[in-house]
This record gives structure tokens, sequence and C-alpha cells, in this order.
């Protein structure tokens, strides 16, 4: 879908969608209700609906039908790096995971800086099975010295901007893509990393890194951006959001930060709530990340964001690389991990959350950051409601699943969490009124 | 200690439990007695004896040997020790250790070399002490010192000194110390 | 007379690890054989022809990703003295230089088919990431990044243990041993590897370093003080362990100048009166004379820097010996020992756990 706001059904979209016997978790609350689609639009929320001949019928006993989850974060890799991720194997994975939208980073080669790449991104994303939202570059090349053309960019549809993969080093450039920003409408997403502090870091700087003998982040790196960045939007007034917020320290200057009113929002990523620093004790690449796997307390503390509400939103940071890059020595692998498929069920195992608390943090509050949601003009989050175009996941909260790296959907297998068994799981997933995903298989 | 070729084996948490006593702290030293007149007179004058133990049971009886020559024959023969460890055919199929080192401070060249050990069983131990020995220089003749003989070889080794003949069976141990030499098992393996 | 049961268990040797990664692999029993097989091999090496058919018809392969002429061949005269063949994969010359990833080297050397590969590698983590990969194959790690260098730490206990007299009885002497290391800790394998191997046999362990150059971290390591005044820990030191100050990290990143680290840091003959008569000076080699030890000191008796090399090879020997030696097929052999995990916090396991 080139343009997530136009709506459009899917063409191989049945003419009318039953889900029936789920309970429907939106924005106003949660009620036993079936769901009733037609040419991809909602008409009819309501109990006891009974499906017209020839519709197709989605079961939803003992699930969760909830608006479409939207990820803020998602490396698909092409164009550039098509032997890890396509848009095609990448939104077949987000599908899976229950997202029917996907925010995809700009760190392609070459990177998504001009409105010639963005709209080749559109074009490879006409038929994907997940809408392709595409962040653009805050700097050309990402490379931190002069700024994209935000405002074509802009005019195409991006909402978003980062230099994700890197944070904007200079204080003062920053400063000046908010007040562009400010002018365009349009959200700064930052990868807060200060490389003077971080500079060759390839973990989480502590008893660890110590330990083991690797070069590391400390916490610092992370944070000292983050505080100049609030410190910017509260000056400028330009929003700022943060991603993948991984110490403690972070979480704390946020939770301040929204506390005093200033316009900045955050996500987490599942990985820096379920995994920490000693899991790099083998040195297999497969756990490195940047931001690194920090520690016990941090685990904590983004946990207790995404409680209390710091955190907006939890986003992948889907990161797939090809096996080899993921057998180098740990210092030379790239950082990332594969996200799209666990992180519904890794947040319902790992986070002692209600699951309306879960899907909101995977759904409409993400899409509204995105600007994909219903008052941004969008398709995606906001409410289960007649007259809504139909984008949903529908999940079940206590099912148990073994993750197997070599069924995901993706080109790649960097998981962490082979062998491990997860509750949650993603059953259906509606796309623009097209089940794309039914009894957690990929329809197409 | 137990016999050489079982310590070999190191047999991990196993307990030896003795069953009878064959041979007295007497007997042992009359053994001693004995062999030392059989090797005096085998080698008239003992000028190019020299007596190697095996690390680390038969170490103790060639001293032994060596005291009495001095008493008996008023010569003093000298005395080395040899491990056999790196020279084992056996190496990855169980595991080996050397219980201490080769000390063998003088030429072999020329001279007749006695091994001695406290119970020869397979033969294998006496054919890596040879293998140890061409080391030292090239011995005129090696010959063979045991407490016990207690069967089942595996190669064309044979003692000319003998303390005991024991038949035994294959499971048994034998351990021999300067108290005296018991036979039993070894349970818990 | 009948004497009671004996039991074996005092006399067993401690269980072996598969391969030798890092000094965490080896509890103080495990150092003491290797201590007291390395005697036996010293002899070897002491006789006309140092050479014992051990190892014949084993293959260990020698792959150093980073130059290091000394430890590789020290590796491979260990391994020739034991009569085991050995094929040298010099990174510079191989297909490694070529593109080819270190996984397909692995595949490829095991393919061919070695009993033991000896890896050096500039990134932290190299030799386990292949012990993961191989099987029937031993893994020894000969220095990887900041991590581990084991033989290294080895060779040092065991010119230690002779200057406490050898033997079982140097051995014991251990126990309360004031060490201090001093130097670059922070980017130290030998250092890394050190602490443990001395802290499981009992010794009291300093770290003289600027704060600079210690690891950002020292949770769970089993230090019992850390200073930054040289001068303060010498009348208190039984062996001082000077470490290799790289030329390139005294250019304003971690010290001012090569100047102001030596004039705090470096054993100078002045220190060197300082230390207590029987105190043993140990370097890891190659020295920076003049900026770690000065080079009279470096002569001194007490110096016991050329016998560290000298005992690397007998040490090697011993590791090469108990790691193959030991029978593959008696897995419950090779069980880790009932000890506690020396130095630093124990994994927490990671998912995969």
């Amino acid at each position: 879908m080139a343009d997530p706001g136009t709506g459009r059904m899917s063409p191989t979209a049945p003419m009318e969608l039953l889900v029936r016997g789920g309970t429907v978790v939106d924005r106003t609350g949660s009620r036993r209700s079936d769901v009733r689609v037609v040419e991809g639009t909602v008409v009819e929320v309501a109990e006891g609906l009974e499906a017209a001949p020839g519709a197709t019928v989605l079961d939803a006993g003992g699930c969760v039908v909830s608006p479409g989850f939207v990820d803020l974060h998602t490396h698909l890799r092409e164009p550039g790096r098509e032997e890890a991720e396509t848009i095609d194997s990448g939104t077949r994975a987000a599908a899976l995971g229950g997202f029917t939208a996907v925010v995809a980073m700009p760190n392609t080669e070459p990177a998504l800086d001009s409105a010639e790449s963005v709209r080749n991104v559109h074009a490879l994303a006409q038929g994907a099975m997940a809408h392709v939202a595409v962040a653009g570059a805050i700097t050309v090349g990402r490379a931190g010295e002069r700024l994209a053309p935000m405002a074509e960019l802009a005019a195409l549809g991006v909402r978003i901007f980062t230099d994700d993969g890197d944070g904007v080093q200079s204080a003062g450039l920053m400063r000046r893509a908010l007040q562009y920003a400010m002018d365009l409408d349009v959200t700064l997403a930052q990868h807060c990393e200060d490389k003077s502090l971080s500079g060759g870091g390839v973990m989480h700087e502590g008893a660890w890194s110590s330990r083991l003998g690797l070069p590391g982040q400390p916490s610092e790196a992370e944070e000292v951006m983050v505080a100049r960045d609030i410190a910017l939007a509260r000056a400028t007034g330009g929003r700022v959001h943060f991603l993948h917020l991984s110490t403690a320290g972070s979480v704390e200057l946020v939770r301040r930060a929204r506390a005093e009113g200033v316009p900045v929002t955050a996500e987490v990523a599942p990985h820096h709530f379920t995994l920490t620093d000693a899991c790099a004790c083998g040195f297999d690449p497969v756990f490195k990340v940047n931001p690194p796997l920090r520690t016990d307390a941090d685990v904590a503390a983004v946990k207790a964001a995404l409680a209390d509400g710091t955190a907006d939103a939890i986003a992948t940071d889907h990161a797939p690389h090809a096996p080899e890059l993921k057998d180098l020595p740990f210092d030379e692998a790239p950082p990332g991990m594969l996200g799209l498929q666990t992180a519904l069920a890794l947040a319902v195992t790992e986070l002692a959350l209600p699951i309306e608390h879960i899907v909101a943090l995977l759904s409409w509050q993400p899409a509204a950051i995105a600007r994909l949601d219903g008052a941004s003009g969008g398709t995606q989050g906001g409410d289960v409601a007649p007259g809504r175009p139909a984008n949903l996941a529908v999940v079940d909260p206590v099912a148990t699943w073994v993750v197997d790296p070599a069924a995901l959907a993706s080109r790649s297998r960097n998981t962490p969490y082979g062998g491990r068994t997860l509750t949650g799981q993603v059953r259906h997933t509606v796309l623009m009124g097209e089940p794309v995903v039914i009894d957690a298989e990929a329809q197409r | 200690m137990a016999e050489r070729e079982r310590s070999h084996t190191r047999p991990r948490g196993g307990i030896f439990v003795p069953k009878a006593q064959v041979m007295s702290a007497d007997d042992v030293r009359r053994a001693i007695t004995r062999m030392a007149h059989e090797i005096a007179e085998r080698n008239r004058g003992l000028h190019h004896i020299a007596l190697i133990g095996l690390q680390t049971g038969g170490v103790g009886i060639a001293q032994r040997l060596a005291d009495t020559l001095a008493e008996v024959e008023d010569v003093e023969v000298p005395v080395g020790t040899v491990d056999v460890a790196f020279y084992r055919d056996d190496i990855g199929l169980r595991p080996v250790l050397p219980e201490a080192t080769t000390e063998i401070p003088f030429d072999l060249t020329g001279m007749t070399v006695v091994l001695v050990d406290d119970v020869l069983f397979t033969g294998r131990t006496i054919r890596a002490a040879l293998n140890a020995l061409g080391e030292y220089g090239r011995a005129q003749a090696v010959e063979l010192a045991v407490m016990v003989d207690r069967g089942h070889r595996e190669l064309p080794i044979r003692p000319d000194y003998v303390g005991k003949n024991l038949p035994t069976s294959r499971d048994e141990m034998v351990d021999v110390s300067d108290e005296g030499v018991v036979i039993g098992e070894v349970l818990g393996r | 007379m009948l004497s009671s049961a004996k039991c074996w268990a005092g006399d067993l040797v401690s269980a072996f690890p598969k391969h030798l990664l890092a000094m965490d692999d080896l509890d103080a029993g495990a150092i003491g054989e290797v201590l007291r097989v390395t005697d036996s091999f010293a002899e070897v090496g002491r006789r006309a022809n140092p050479k014992v058919p051990t190892l014949r018809g084993r293959t260990v392969a020698t792959l150093f990703f980073e130059d290091s002429t000394r430890t590789r061949m020290s590796f491979e005269t260990a391994a020739k003295r034991m009569s085991a063949d050995v094929l040298s994969f010099a990174a510079g010359s191989s297909a490694v230089k070529k593109g080819e990833s270190l996984r397909d080297t692995i595949e490829t050397i095991q393919a061919i088919g070695m009993d033991a590969v000896i890896i050096r590698h500039r990134s932290s983590g190299v030799p386990a990431r292949v012990a993961s990969w191989v099987e029937g194959c031993a893994v020894i790690n000969a220095g990887d990044g900041w991590h581990q260098h084991p033989t290294q730490a080895l060779l040092d206990l065991y010119t230690v243990r002779q200057s406490l007299g050898g033997g079982d009885e140097g051995l014991a002497r251990f126990a309360g041993l004031r060490v201090t290391i001093v130097g670059d800790i922070r980017h130290s394998r030998v250092a890394r590897s050190q602490i443990t191997a001395y802290a499981a046999l009992g010794a009291d362990v300093t770290l003289v370093a600027p704060s600079t150059l210690l690891p950002p971290s020292l949770e769970g390591w089993p230090v019992a003080s850390v200073s930054h005044d040289l001068d303060k820990v010498l009348a208190t030191s039984d062996v001082v362990s000077l470490l290799r100050l790289q030329a390139e990290r005294g250019s304003g990143e971690y010290v001012p100048t090569m100047r102001e680290y030596t004039a705090g840091y470096a054993l100078t003959a002045r220190r060197a009166l300082e230390l207590p008569p029987e105190a043993v000076i140990l370097h890891p080699g190659p020295m920076i004379r003049g900026v770690e030890i000065a080079s009279e000191v470096a002569e001194l008796p007490s110096a016991r820097i050329t016998d560290q090399v000298g005992n690397g090879v007998a040490v090697r020997m011993a590791v090469l010996f108990l790691l193959l030696g030991q029978p593959a097929s008696l897995e419950h052999m090779s069980e880790p020992p009932d000890s506690e995990p020396i130095g630093g916090p124990a994994p927490e396991g990671g998912p995969r756990g």
C-alpha cells in the first residue's frame, strides 16, 4: 500500500468476513463482540452476529480482537540487503506477528533520504502483507552532516524521520532538524547513542563486558543524548520519539520530561525487557544488538516504563542479518535480531500486564506516533467500529508455542529465542479485510 | 599404592575392598632378599647393574633391592625411576597420567638395567618402560623384577625375578606395599 | 594384616575440560594437575632427545589470526616434542585473507581431521565460538582479544611455583601469596587469566593501574585490593607481574604520555629495591624496557622472564596431554568439578540455557 491513508480494500479480500466469538479490545475498552467486515470495512460490531452465505468466518473463541499492530521500528533491508530480508518476507513476518503496518527504517542501501528512494519502497510495497510506512532519513546518507529533503519526503506521506542505526551526533544539527520538522508537522525519532562515549563498544559496559574482555557502551552513551534531545524538544517544541530505550536512566529522564509536558514519546524493544548482558557470556552474536542488552535493573526499569505509560509502544527493532554475518566474531558481527513474530508473545510472557494494556502498546499507541491512526487520516489503530478499515489482530493470550527459527517467515534466522516456549499467539491477522493470517498460517 | 596397571586407570570414586592377604610384610622382605641374591648371582660383580623402579609402585622396591645388595654384596648400584605415561599405547582410551617424573641421572649405555615393578599384569607398562629407557642410552641388557606376577599377559614379556606368582581373575586387584600384598576388588565403578 | 578399605577419591585426577578457553575452565585441582604434568614434561625437555611418542598419530593445528611468533612456536614445539603432526594455518597467507569466513575455515580444518585446534584471534570469544562449532576436537585458546590467555597464566603459575620450591609444597604456598599485577589490565587477556588463576590457588591479588586502564567494572573479580600507587604496595608484594602497555594506548587516550605512565607505574631499579628479597618479577613479554620495566630490573635474578619463556613449552605439552589424553568415550570423565566458579559472576543462563 503506497499510502496507508488511502484505505483501499485489498483486491484479494473476501466480500464478507466474520470474526466470531472473541473479545474486542480497543481504545474504548473491551467487550464480547463479533466483527462483521464487508469490502474491507468494519460494518458491524455486536454479539451474536450470523454469517451471511459465502462469508469467511474466523473463529476468535477465547481470543482478543484488537486493531492491527503497528511496528514503529522494522528493518526490511530492501533495497540493498535482500539476502537478509525483503519487503515481501519482512511483511509476511509482520503479518504473522499480528502487525498490519510497519514503519520501515531508512538505513537501507542506499538510505531512504530522497523522494526517489521513498517512491521506490512504496512501489515495492504494493501488495505486501502489511502496510509499509517509510521513515525518512534526517540527514543525507544518514551521515549526520546535512539535512535530507524532509519536505519532499513529507509530501510523499513520510511522517517520521530518523537516522536510526546512528544518532544525530551534532546537537546543533538536531536542533535545526527539529525546527524544520515543526514546519512540516513530522516527528523525529532518535537512536540515542553518543559516539564519543560508545565508540567501539559492542555490548553493555559493565560487569559482563569487563569479564568477557569486550569493549562496552556505557549507559551514559544513551542517556546523554536522551537528555540532550529532551532539552532540544523543550526548547523548540518539536516532537522527538525515542527509539528503543534501554537504560533505567533514560527511562527516568523521559518520565520527568513527560511530566513536564515536553513533546517526547518512547518505545521499548522486546529484547530489552527479556534479555540481559549476561547473554553475551557465550560470545554468540545473536545476542548482539544496539543499544546493547543491559542489566537486570535496566530490564526492570523498561518494564516499569511500559507499565506506567512512560513508554508508549513496544517496537520490535526487527533487524535481520544473514547467517554468515552472525558467524563473525562478536565484535565484528552486525547488531540486531529478529522481532516481528515474537513481539506479542514476549510481551504476554514477560510483562505482567493485562492483555488490554499490551495491545495498546502494540497497536493504537504506536499508530498515533507514526500518524497512521484514524485521527491522522490513516487506516491503523484506533477503534474497532463500523466505518473503520478492517485491520485487525486476533490474539490467543493463553496459547503456548515453541519458537522454531527455521519456521520463521524472515529470510534470516537471527532470533535468540529459538527453542523457547512462549505464551500468547497471534491466531489471525486481517489486513484491509483480507485474512492474511489464519490459525497462525500465512495465507499467501 | 595399588598395582600399576590399575592405578593408571584411576578408578574414579572406586573403593578398594581387600579380600585376602597373600603376602605378609615378612614375606615381602624375604622375597626382596631372595631377588637381590638372584640378581647378584646372575650378574656377577654387579659392576654394570642399574636398578630402575617404575613410578610409582616399583620405586620403593627398587630402593629396597639396592639397599639389600649394598648390605649383602657391599656394592652401591645406581637407582633411577621411570614414568611411562608418555610412552603408553592407550592414551585416549583411558585416563593416563604421569605420577612422578623420570629420574635417571646416569647414562645407561653399556649397563644392564633391572626394571623393577610391583605387579606384572598385561605387560603393556613394561613395553612402555622399554621405550622410555631408550631415551637414556643403549643398555647392554634389560631384565625385569616384579614382586607379583598375576598373569593375563597381552605381550611376549616375562619376568626374570619374581617375588610371588599369584593366579588372579582379571577383575581382581592386587595391592603391594611394605606391609604386604593384598588381593581384593574395587567397588563402585 | 588387612588394611581397611582404601578410597581412591582423594587420589583422583580432577576432571579436565574438553577445551581450554579460559582459566575459569580449570579449578584448583585441575591447575595442580597441569603443573604436576608440566614437571614430567620439563624433565623430557632436559633430555638429550626431548621427544616422546605420546601424541603419535594425532594432528594439531595452530590457527593464528593475529601474529605471535613466540606463542605459536611455543605451541608447535610442544606438539612436535610429543610427536603430534602439526599444521600451521597462518591467517595472513590462508584463505581467511581472501574472504573465507571463520566458520568455513573451521569446517575445512575439521574435515581434514584435527585432534586439537590452537587459536589466537584479535576478537574476544572466537575460541569459544569455534568450540561450539567443532566436534571431537579440543580447542585451546592461545589468546583472544582482551579476554583470556590461559596458557600464559599457567606458565606464570609454574614459574612462581618453581621459585616457591616446586612440587606440591610450592603449590601449597600460593595460599595467601601476595600477587601484584601492574599495568594495562583493561586491555589485557593475560591479566584476566592471571587473576583467576592466582585466586584459584588462594593468592591475594592486588591490581595497580590508573583508573583508565582498569576494567569498567571489577564486580565479581577475585581481587583483594586495587591501588593507584605502586610505591605503596611493593613492600608487601611476593610476586610482581607487569603487563604490556601498547604504545598506541599511551597516546593520550588512556594515559596522557608514556613518560607519565612510566613515572607512576614502571618497575624502576629504585622501586625494585622496595620489594621483599624473595619477591619474583614476571612479564609476559615482549617487554618494553624503560616503559614497563627498567632494563636493569629485567636482568635481576628475581626477574624470571626467561624462565617464563622456557616453561611455556612444557606447560603447553601438559595442556595438550591433558586435553588429548582424555578418553572421549568416557563422557563422565569430563563433567565439570563440583566447585564454585572462580572469578566473576556466574553466568545467569541466557534464554538458551
